[in-house]
């Protein structure tokens, strides 16, 4: 995973609230065994309609995207972070994430912030003037060329997976004795538990 | 143990931590975990790509669902039918691949075993009490209608999962939500589950994990229980949740996959105490009065767009906030609405009765007690029911239930997700409206430009036969 720390640039200001799954990447769009390719389906109903913020040129090259509360809400497909990383995303701006969102977006090295409506009104401004919006992660403040800056806060492990561009899976095969440890006493005291589909 | 007192999810949380991070991330162990075609690929692909094995393969079970066609699935001559499209096909057989190359149980599409997940995973009595439950999908907050601590993840996770039988989470804050009294004949759990959704809002849960309480709860079935935890996502929970009790047990007793013998007993003294204690605090707590909820139907995009049958379109300017006036303004274009107009005017040419949210059993049986000796209206164009799985299926039809609907002019299919979500060939048209009993009615959902309006099984039989949006409580 492509490790994160300081993100500028333009922001494309979409600003509507529960932007559900849905509508960043339709069913349709599921399809797929790969995790390749999916901005091209990306809120395709939304670009369906001339003079949509997503294909206005003046937004064109955007890595930031700010919107409104309860982004992500609805599935858990992971297609949605995908097809936003797949058209450039690295960070995304809203008073609040639907809670599978915001670790599928970490999982691939994308970074949800999260900032009270009326900063998050301010940064919709800013971005409709074409203007670059910096998050720095490390920092964790978001500011734009008019001296705005706000602060933000990640829970830690998350801050440091995306840091350091890390493999959750490896840090966890990493802990396999502890996790044995549990097996082994789970065996011992409910050994149904572990019988699934063996039973 | 912790003597402080505690939530019923606090302790199913408890029994689950592996260890905790200096930062405060637990690793949480998973107990089951379901798979199927759309959201799984890419989580084999990067195990194989890792060399990496599946850790424990007998606790995940693998059900295709999401792309299944619902039309028959053998020839004449017993030999299952090619899938027309060709990334449907491709899905479908990455799993029929993925899941014994892993060593993972696979139920096949032609299995009579075979359904949607989350009606799958309880029938098979995969899905335990206590357990933490996941899969790839938002609604495996189902399970937690059992007592199980059971939601959605994404592909990465899928891949965590696999690799390691563990999560690492951010614990989430107990929330309840008490229902008082008693609901009124012809309110279904559906019914309470969209009240509960239209009151504390499509964020209303966030960060949360919910435990419903009240002797409405206790009161219902096994079924019933499991609507109304399915939805939790649609109110932005992490899960949904009702303690179990001696109907949980009876319903689980003899399943294929649950406990048996002293182990069943040994699993049922342990369930007991798996109810939240007196004194345990809940970081957020909304009261609903069960006597004020009326058969409801959706109106807008948003899970939380939620009126009584008896209700209106609402007016955009009637809400406080400016947001929500605007995505009322945007819903009622898309839904093709004017606002003031009674919820039983909107006349409906699609009935979609399916969906992990209601495919059981006693789903049909409302929907079928309404369709009896009645014929859907002539402006309803296609209504389709999809049991969600092969033994709701055969039960339904020892039933004479498949009769009721063909005789209604219903189709009788094959199941799996189908117009839930529209990933397979079941679509509703653009600009058409689809009385569903399904989960969500976002825009394009059901088809491009499809108008969904969430309803109970019950309710979506009125609708067929009236042609419109109806109160099934006029005819019952």
């Amino acid at each position: 995973m492509e490790p994160l720390t300081r993100v500028e640039g333009r922001a494309i200001p979409l600003g509507l609230k529960n932007v559900d799954t849905d509508i960043i990447i339709p069913a349709k769009w599921l399809k797929t065994i790969s995790r390749e390719g999916l901005g091209q389906g990306a809120f395709e109903a939304l670009r369906a309609e001339p003079g949509n913020v997503i294909d206005d040129p003046a937004y064109a090259g955007a890595n930031i995207l700010i919107a409104g509360d309860n982004f992500g809400c609805g599935s858990s497909r992971e297609h949605a972070a995908w097809a936003l990383g797949d058209m450039g995303i690295r960070v995304v701006i809203a008073p609040s994430f639907s809670d599978i969102f915001s670790g599928n977006a970490v999982k691939n090295g994308m970074l949800p912030v999260v900032l009270p409506q009326g900063a998050v009104d301010r940064l919709l401004e800013v971005a409709r003037e074409g203007l670059a919006i910096s998050v720095d992660l490390e920092q964790q403040t978001v500011t734009t060329p008019y001296q705005d800056r706000f602060t933000f806060t990640l829970d830690p492990f998350r801050r440091d997976c995306l840091l350091g561009g890390l493999d959750e899976v490896g840090l966890t095969m990493a802990r396999g004795e502890a996790i044995g440890g549990f097996e082994a006493s789970r065996t011992a005291a409910q050994p149904w538990l572990m019988r699934g589909t063996a039973a | 143990m912790a003597s402080r007192p505690r939530t019923l999810y606090e302790k199913i949380w408890d029994a689950h931590v592996v260890e905790t991070r200096d930062d405060g991330t637990a690793l949480v162990y998973i107990d089951r975990h379901l798979v199927h075609e759309v959201t799984s690929p890419q989580a084999f692909e990067a195990l194989r790509i890792a060399g990496r094995p599946v850790r424990r393969p007998e606790l995940t079970l693998a059900v295709p669902d999401h792309n299944l066609p619902t039309t028959p699935r053998l020839d004449s001559r017993g030999h299952p039918l090619p899938i027309a499209d060709p990334e449907s096909a491709a899905q479908l057989a990455a799993l029929e691949v993925n899941a014994p190359a892993f060593g993972i149980r696979y139920i096949p599409a032609t299995a009579k075993e075979q359904g949607i997940v989350h009606v799958v995973g309880p029938e098979q009595g995969f899905s335990l009490p206590g357990t933490t439950i996941v899969c790839g999908d938002s609604h495996t907050a189902c399970h937690g209608g059992l007592g199980a601590l059971a939601f959605g993840i994404g592909t990465s996770e899928v891949e965590h999962v696999l690799a390691t039988q563990t999560l690492l989470l951010q614990q989430s804050k107990p929330m309840e939500v008490r229902v008082e009294g008693d609901l009124g004949p012809g309110v279904s759990a559906k019914d309470l589950i969209l009240h509960i959704i239209g009151t504390i809002g499509a964020a209303g849960g966030s960060g949360y994990v919910i435990e419903y309480r009240g002797a409405v709860f206790a009161r219902m079935s096994v079924e019933e229980r499991l609507t109304v935890c399915n939805m939790s996502i649609e109110a932005g929970a992490r899960a949904g949740l009702i303690a179990p009790d001696d109907t949980t047990f009876a319903y689980l007793k003899g399943r294929p996959m649950a406990p048996q013998g002293a182990e069943w007993d040994a699993a049922v003294a342990y369930w007991r105490s798996l109810h939240t204690d007196e004194g345990a605090v809940f970081a957020k707590s909304v009261v609903i009065d069960a006597a004020a909820v009326e058969p409801s139907v959706t109106w807008g995009t948003s899970p939380e767009d939620v009126v009584a049958i008896g209700g209106r379109v609402p007016f955009p300017e009637d809400f406080a906030d400016e947001s929500k006036r605007v995505a009322a303004q945007k819903s009622l274009d898309y839904m093709g609405l004017t606002p003031g107009t009674p919820m039983t005017e909107v006349p409906i040419e699609n009935v979609f009765i399916g969906s992990c949210t209601n495919s059981r059993i006693e789903d049909l049986r409302a929907a079928a007690a309404i369709l009896n000796g009645r014929r859907k209206a002539d402006n309803v164009r296609w209504a389709i029911v999809v049991p969600g799985s092969g033994l709701v299926k055969a039960q339904a039809e020892d039933e004479g239930l498949d009769k009721v609907f063909i005789d209604a002019g219903f189709e009788w299919r094959e199941p799996g997700c189908s117009a839930c979500l529209g990933m397979n060939p079941d679509k509703v048209p653009a600009g058409e409206r689809c009385a569903s009993t399904s989960n969500r009615n976002f825009v394009g959902r059901q088809g491009p430009g499809a108008r969904t309006h969430l309803v109970s099984p019950a309710m979506a039989a009125a609708a067929a036969v009236t042609g419109r949006l109806a109160d099934v409580r006029t005819l019952v």
